[in-house]
């Protein structure tokens, strides 16, 4: 089976009904991405699917064949960091930093959609990823600044 | 995987060598000796900095760093005295040997919230002592004053002559010139402080924005196994016998064994253990804890409360006021009652064990080192230090990775038991929230008086719960008079066994009697703010209650019971002028208050809540005024009050853990919810400036937070809750 992630295509061999989650972590390497739940209730281990948030953990690695995956790891490029990963490192949001992989990732899709939510919007489109150190009020920050960085980048 | 961090990114860690290198001796108490870097060239054991020829600079952090900021402070601290940028330093785990051990536990343990006051001086003694040393060999090299020598930047420099060397340069002058640490050296002026009380954003914090930030979860060992455990359904249950026949056939395992934990299956990949383990088939002996219900322990405990407990403290004559107050009609009683909890950390626990002859190696996430090595060596009839402990980054812990029973290590030790390879043990969710450890259950009892002017008269209260400590090794220490001064913390006026602290409110007349719950069903564990998860409830909201009896202000009365305590008096000085508590709040609002004193640093928060019609409420506005002390990092202490009070508010509003017939009933986040970002209300820290010695903050705001919210909740329905999670009587925060 084959995948693309990260913009690499990559072979696959584990079993079709492996979840992505897995298939990063132990086939691939790519820890980056979280075990939290395995049931799609914390967020941790949000990636991308053709540019949309899902939960890779509920996700068999048969239904993203030839879909383009992309993974925390996948966000920064040779000119640095993603205006997301800037804004969450200079609004110093992470404490353990367990989840921020997935908190990272859906609001790189948040800000894709809608790109300058409203704290309700932050509020609704982040729910489901959960932070056991309750670093939220720096992540509602974050994702403003974030929304800031990505305006500044576009009349740039 | 290397053990060495470094700020920008953990994908650039590497191992720095310790040949041609030198460790500066720092922790107050061990001497350096001559010998301990003779030969000019090794490396020198019993110290917390390390400086390589090329420069670079390592810190042996003997705290663990699981979202704390520990490694963020300990780091600021040594560049302040020796003048480096904290980024710079490269950082490794400090080995578990005696000499790194906590100087206040004497053990190697991350808790209590005492990493920062704990490290305040040595860290900042050891950067200053080696600065002391590298004057000193540029002085003596170059022929100049020390005086006339200035360091910035990891470099010595002499404006006279123009002269400069990096420290890693000086290192062949120190050993060529036989320079020694001094036995003294004289520490900055805070006046002077570049780092220290400045606002410093994470250590480690680029590697948690790009994934490369590695958690105990992530290490992958050449030709690693994975393993999965089916653990009994009961605590403390354990394997009759099994049937791996399916198990044995799924693709990708390796082996099925029993251990003491459960049966292990152990595969190429976890998502093939997992899915090998639920074709085990199992016949468990339940145990000791089958048919044991959390209800059942409710109603033991109220029963328990109302007979005399172990007398921890009595002040005037409680019992004689409270009759006498009677006729009165001036008395209070209520019963309080908190669940179980789990921590829920969102790395689940797992551990990495090796063992090989008479070693051991684990990676593991921990905050105690030194118990994991005790354990495993007991375990395995090695010596202790045969036990290697590498500690990665963690994924949260509360508590959790505290475990007195190293439960989550341990078995992976026994899992690793003869394989040639190391074997990962990684918990799932379910097995979380169903086989971990818990915040114990506890009932208050309470009774209490006011006097003709309102005020608090007397107070006696007793407390049922399970002990953290009894029978533990930490028996001696935290067991005064058969009583654990953890399930009282927060409970006394008075200083109790090694806590220096009591409340800070003078009631005059006050008994505070104690039961230890009979060890049953589950094993009990600290969870973030131990005691005060419990105490913090009971004690705060009876004095709500108490307030609302004598008609005084909640806030005032506060005010006035603190009057001799310097330090709590001005926190709730401020925090009543911070929260606008006198401004009148719409129908349907209401304002909660309370105060405590965790570990020294007292705190205190505001509430304000909005509760619909059906119970639905919202926590809008949570002010928090704190005194640490010195404030070492501002950023670090605002991120660590914000999330603690979170932490406490989702487990006041539904943390719950329910056991029927010996089983736990929750499993995952869909029925044992945690806080979620809509929940989160907007916070507002005011931290105290100070120049006392800093003092603990990582749990300090979790201790008020949940009182605060159930008297708000009183304040804006009239409603007393008084048996928690608040989502149990109808209150549901949203």
């Amino acid at each position: 089976m084959k995948l693309e992630v990260n913009g690499h295509e990559v072979e696959i061999t584990s079993e079709a009904d492996t979840p992505l989650l897995w298939v990063l972590r132990d086939e691939l390497g790519l820890v980056g991405t979280k075990y939290g739940c395995g049931i799609a209730q914390c967020g941790a281990c949000t990636v991308h699917m053709d540019g949309s948030a899902i939960r890779s953990c509920v996700t068999p690695v048969s239904a993203v064949a030839n879909k383009s995956i992309q993974t925390i790891e996948g966000q920064a490029t040779e000119a640095g960091l993603s205006p997301v990963q800037q804004a969450w490192l200079e609004t110093d949001v992470a404490q353990c930093g367990y989840c921020q992989s997935g908190q990272i990732m859906a609001a790189t899709a948040l800000l894709a959609q809608n790109p300058d939510p409203s704290d309700a919007e932050i509020d609704t489109a982040m729910a489901g990823n959960i932070c056991r150190c309750g670093t939220y009020p720096r992540i509602r920050k974050a994702v403003h600044l974030a929304a800031a960085l990505m305006a500044e980048e576009q009349s740039a | 995987m290397s053990e060495t961090l470094t700020p920008r990114s953990l994908s650039r860690r590497r191992f720095v060598q310790s040949s041609g290198a030198l460790l500066f001796a720092a922790q107050c108490p061990v001497g350096l000796s001559r010998k301990a870097y003779a030969g000019g060239t090794g490396a020198m054991m019993n110290s917390f900095v390390r400086i390589d020829p090329n420069n670079v600079i390592t810190m042996l952090a003997n705290n663990s760093e699981f979202g704390n900021g520990a490694y963020t402070v300990m780091s600021m601290m040594l560049a302040e005295e020796l003048d480096v940028d904290y980024r710079s330093i490269a950082l490794e785990a400090a080995p578990t040997t005696p000499e790194y051990y906590s100087p206040l536990f004497r053990e190697y343990l991350t808790a209590g919230s005492v990493t920062t006051g704990s490290t305040f001086m040595p860290m900042r003694t050891a950067g200053a002592k080696a600065r002391a040393m590298l004057l000193e060999a540029a002085s003596k090299d170059w022929q100049v004053p020390v005086v006339e020598l200035t360091t910035e930047g990891g470099t010595v420099t002499h404006a006279g002559t123009g002269r400069s060397g990096t420290y890693g340069e000086l290192l062949e002058a120190i050993h060529r010139l036989d320079i020694q640490p001094p036995e003294t050296v004289t520490l900055k002026d805070p006046s002077e402080f570049k780092i220290l009380g400045k606002p410093t954003r994470r250590y480690e914090g680029a590697g948690k924005v790009d994934g490369t930030a590695e958690f105990g979860i992530d290490i992958k060992l050449p030709g690693m196994l994975y393993g999965a455990i089916a653990r009994p359904p009961v605590h403390g249950g354990s394997v009759v016998d099994f049937d791996a026949t399916e198990a044995l056939a799924m693709p990708g395992v390796a082996k099925v064994k029993a251990i003491r934990a459960g049966v292990v299956v152990l595969a190429n990949s976890y998502w093939r253990a997992q899915k090998a383990r639920a074709k085990l088939k199992i016949e468990w002996d339940r145990g000791v804890n089958d048919g044991v219900s959390s209800e059942q322990f409710f109603t033991d405990y109220r029963a328990l409360a109302d007979t005399p407990g172990l007398l921890a403290e009595d002040i005037g004559d409680a019992i004689g006021a409270l009759d006498a107050a009677e006729t009165s009609g001036s008395v209070v009683e209520a019963t309080y009652e908190m669940p179980l909890l789990a921590h829920a950390t969102l790395e689940p626990m797992n551990c990495i064990a090796q063992v090989e002859g008479d070693t051991c190696t684990i990676w593991s996430g921990t905050q105690y080192q030194s118990n994991d090595q005790e354990v495993i060596s007991r375990f395995l009839g090695i010596p202790q230090q045969n036990v290697t402990i590498h500690r990665p980054l963690m994924g949260g812990s509360f508590g959790r990775r505290s475990s007195k029973t190293a439960d989550y290590t341990v078995e992976a030790v026994e899992a690793a038991m003869g394989e040639s390879v190391p074997v990962q043990i990684i918990w799932s969710r379910e097995e979380d929230i169903r086989s971990g450890h818990y915040r114990p259950l506890f009932v208050h009892k309470l009774r209490g008086s006011v006097d003709e002017t309102g005020m608090p008269e007397a107070w006696h209260q007793v407390a049922v719960g399970q002990s953290l400590m009894q029978g533990t090794k930490h028996d001696p220490t935290y067991m005064v008079r058969g009583i654990d001064i953890y399930s009282l913390d927060g409970c006394l006026q008075e200083p109790f066994g090694v806590f220096p602290y009591g409340t800070s409110y003078q009631i005059p007349n006050h008994r505070v009697e104690s039961h230890n719950a009979p060890k049953k069903g589950i094993v009990p564990q600290e969870w973030r703010s131990v005691g005060h998860t419990h105490t913090g409830i009971a004690y705060e909201c009876f004095l709500d209650e108490l307030a609302h009896k004598g008609g005084i202000d909640p806030m005032e009365l506060r005010l006035r019971l603190t009057k001799d305590h310097a330090r709590m008096n001005r926190v709730l000085r401020v925090l009543k002028q911070k929260c606008d508590w006198d401004t009148p709040l719409a129908p349907g609002r209401g304002r909660g208050v309370a105060s405590r004193i965790y570990n020294i640093s007292p705190v205190a928060q505001a509430v304000e809540v909005t509760v619909a019609e059906n119970g639905d409420f919202t926590v809008d506005r949570v002010v928090c005024v704190v005194d640490c002390g010195f404030a070492v990092n501002p950023l670090g202490i605002e991120g660590q009050v914000e999330g603690g009070l979170a932490y406490g508010l989702g487990g006041v509003a539904f943390g719950n853990i329910d056991i029927v017939n010996g089983e736990v009933q929750q499993s995952n986040f869909h029925d044992y919810p945690v806080m979620r970002l809509p929940q989160m209300p907007k916070v507002e820290v005011h931290i105290l400036p100070s120049d006392e010695p800093p003092t603990g903050i990582g749990e300090q705001a979790t201790t008020p937070i949940a009182p605060a919210v159930a008297n708000a909740l009183f304040n804006a329905t009239g409603r007393r809750v008084r048996r928690f999670p608040l989502s149990s009587q109808g209150f549901n925060l949203v």
